[in-house]
């Protein structure tokens, strides 16, 4: 190269240091573009996927059209079907998890963020992550042979007695059905929003509570008035993200929910969730019109977690680049 | 007095408020120990020789083992990494030491979203890929689920793995000569490795549970499953179907898979955890 360049002095430089046969020859090109068609198969990848999932469920989006979201009969024999007791089911044992899981997720990550020593927090957060490694088919089993006898005997019967005179509570209680199925649910995402909003409190930065305190606030003020706010979109996204994945999960669900496809104001009312009914009757299923109802609602599943999902990582990635304070 | 009050009412929340934080940290993590505890002991009681050798019993008999579905369950996992793992990697060299700054914000970010669908939808995917093409299920079509799950995971474990290597290693070797390419593969790649690897270790272990994508596409079998072609079975959809059937037996040998499958899980996080925190910590989600 050099003694090119001091022979050839009238030529001009090269717009960049090395040519392209330079960098082809080295095989820096041949790299780039390799991991580059890797990386694009991601995006390909993602994309036939909804494509797919589109094309596949054509049949049943061309018959029903927007009725499917609205019918509520789910008849294969004849060939009726209607997403709405599916979509009911997935929001109502979300929405019961979330219930049971954010109050005690957002404590228990305040407790490790703000109060316990680090070497505590870090040991107790690190059981934690390995907790949100526990396959869902283990909470499933777990569900079937512990949360529902419980549900039947001791909790269901209480839960009737105390608060019986609203319509969730009453009617024949099975062990099986919409509360079950949210409780199991908040078992499993707890986890999630303890290690999320845990790691995004950290990120607070140490001056917001000095002030706080400084000007008089007691420990729980600062954390509650203070802290807590300025990472409230990471803490929003940490439960976006628990309802994405309690929207989608499948196994534990099915296992417990009672695979009923019925709309009921109870709790205890056994109900099926879009997740659950794929997972059931996929393999049974007879006929194309069949089938293509069963991918729609998998369509309808995957659009409910992609925004959700799209929503979450846009709020964190938000706080952790110079926090959500207004 | 009536600042005094008011101070008295504020201690008195900050310290109800702080307590009770405490109690819910310790009731999340006792409950789920108490019924990971009830795990093992009723696997435990449930475990013997048999469970690892023979095949499963037809209805109606006791006894028997999984022998073919812990077969199974590694066969599905050494296709999904075969599919999965090179395909992460790659790309994710790519975003740590070629990408640009837009493409490779899109394909963080479809990364993030694919391994936040949920895995039956993945499931109807490698249906409509590998399963209606041949109308039947197969060994092949699990492992394609599998193996779309991995890449995920292993994407954005490589890229950190990688994005920590200091810049003057890569500039020490170019100083030397090396093209760019010869730097990834003789010194960056080289000293990321361990990271790289227990994050790709890490990925396999979560999809070794997966039970959802594998039911329309490996679906389940009573014998051994020769070749590639066959559905096969595998420990979660095991667990699943004797766990929803009526026979106490069948419930013995759920516990007892599904202890084993929680200790396969469970191992793998625990030691590639423990190698990860010496070197800095992994985002988890």
């Amino acid at each position: 190269m050099s003694t090119a360049t001091t022979i050839e002095q009238a030529v001009p430089p090269a717009p960049r240091s090395r040519t392209f046969i330079h960098r082809l020859r080295d095989g820096d090109e041949v790299a780039h573009v390799l991991t580059l068609v890797f990386a694009a198969l991601i995006l390909l990848i993602t994309s036939m996927l909804v494509y797919e999932l589109w094309v596949n469920s054509h049949l049943s989006r061309a018959k029903f059209g927007w009725m499917f979201f609205w019918t509520r009969v789910w008849d294969p024999i004849f060939g009726n079907f209607g997403a709405a007791p599916f979509i009911y089911g997935t929001l109502v044992t979300a929405i019961v998890a979330l219930l049971i899981a954010v109050p005690l997720g957002l404590a228990g990550s305040i407790f490790l963020a703000e109060l316990a020593p680090r070497k505590l927090s870090d040991s107790i957060a690190f059981l934690i992550d390995l907790l949100a490694a526990v396959p869902s088919v283990i909470y499933g089993l777990l569900g079937i042979f512990i949360v529902v006898p419980i549900m039947r005997t001791k909790l269901g019967p209480a839960l009737k007695s105390a608060l019986g005179f609203l319509p969730f509570f009453q009617g024949p209680n099975y062990g099986v059905g919409f509360l079950t199925a949210g409780i199991v649910l908040a078992i499993m995402v707890v986890p999630f929003i303890i290690s999320v909003s845990r790691e995004v409190l950290l990120t607070v930065p140490r001056e917001q509570r000095e002030a706080a305190l400084a000007l008089g606030s007691t420990r729980w003020e600062s954390t509650w008035k203070v802290v807590v706010p300025w990472a409230r979109s990471g803490i929003m996204g940490s439960i976006f993200l628990a309802l994405a994945r309690a929207l989608g999960e499948t196994m534990a669900v099915t296992m417990v929910i009672g695979n009923d496809p019925k709309i009921s104001a109870s709790l205890f009312a056994p109900g099926y969730t879009i997740a659950a009914v794929i997972a059931n009757e996929f393999t049974e299923a007879t006929g194309d019109l069949y089938l293509s109802a069963l991918i729609e609602l998998g369509l309808v599943l995957f659009l409910m977690t992609f925004i959700l999902n799209g929503l979450a990582r846009l709020l964190i990635v938000a706080t952790e680049h110079g926090g959500g304070h207004p | 007095m009536m600042s005094r009050l008011r101070l008295m009412w504020r201690k008195s929340l900050n310290n109800v408020m702080l307590t009770l934080t405490g109690v819910a940290a310790f009731a999340v993590v006792s409950v789920l120990f108490l019924i990971l505890g009830y795990l093992v002991w009723n696997g435990g009681k449930s475990l013997n020789w048999d469970f690892f050798t023979k095949l499963p019993k037809p209805v109606g008999e006791t006894g028997g083992g999984m022998a073919n579905a812990i077969v199974g369950s590694l066969k599905l996992l050494s296709l999904a990494a075969a599919m999965g793992l090179p395909v992460g990697l790659l790309a994710g060299v790519y975003l740590a030491e070629f990408g640009g700054k837009m493409f490779s914000f899109v394909i963080r970010y479809t990364a993030d979203l694919l391994n936040g669908v949920p895995s039956i939808v993945i499931g109807i995917f490698a249906y409509s890929l590998a399963v209606l093409p041949v109308r039947h299920f197969s060994t092949l079509a699990g492992g394609v689920a599998l193996g779309m799950m991995v890449i995920p995971i292993t994407v954005r474990s490589t890229e950190e793995f990688l994005r920590a290597v200091p810049g003057s290693m890569r500039e020490g070797a170019m100083a030397l000569g090396a093209s760019k390419w010869r730097t990834i593969i003789t010194v960056v790649l080289p000293a990321a490795s361990g990271g790289i690897v227990t994050g790709m270790l890490l990925s396999l272990a979560r999809v070794a549970g997966e039970t959802a994508p594998l039911l329309f596409t490996a679906f389940s079998n009573r014998f051994w499953s020769p070749g590639w072609n066959q559905p096969i079975a595998s420990l979660p959809v095991m667990i699943y179907t004797y766990a929803i059937a009526p026979y106490d037996d069948w419930h013995r040998q759920a516990w007892a898979a599904g202890l084993v499958l929680l200790a396969l899980v469970l191992i793998a996080n625990l030691g590639c955890r423990l190698v990860l925190n010496r070197r800095g910590a992994i985002r988890s989600v």
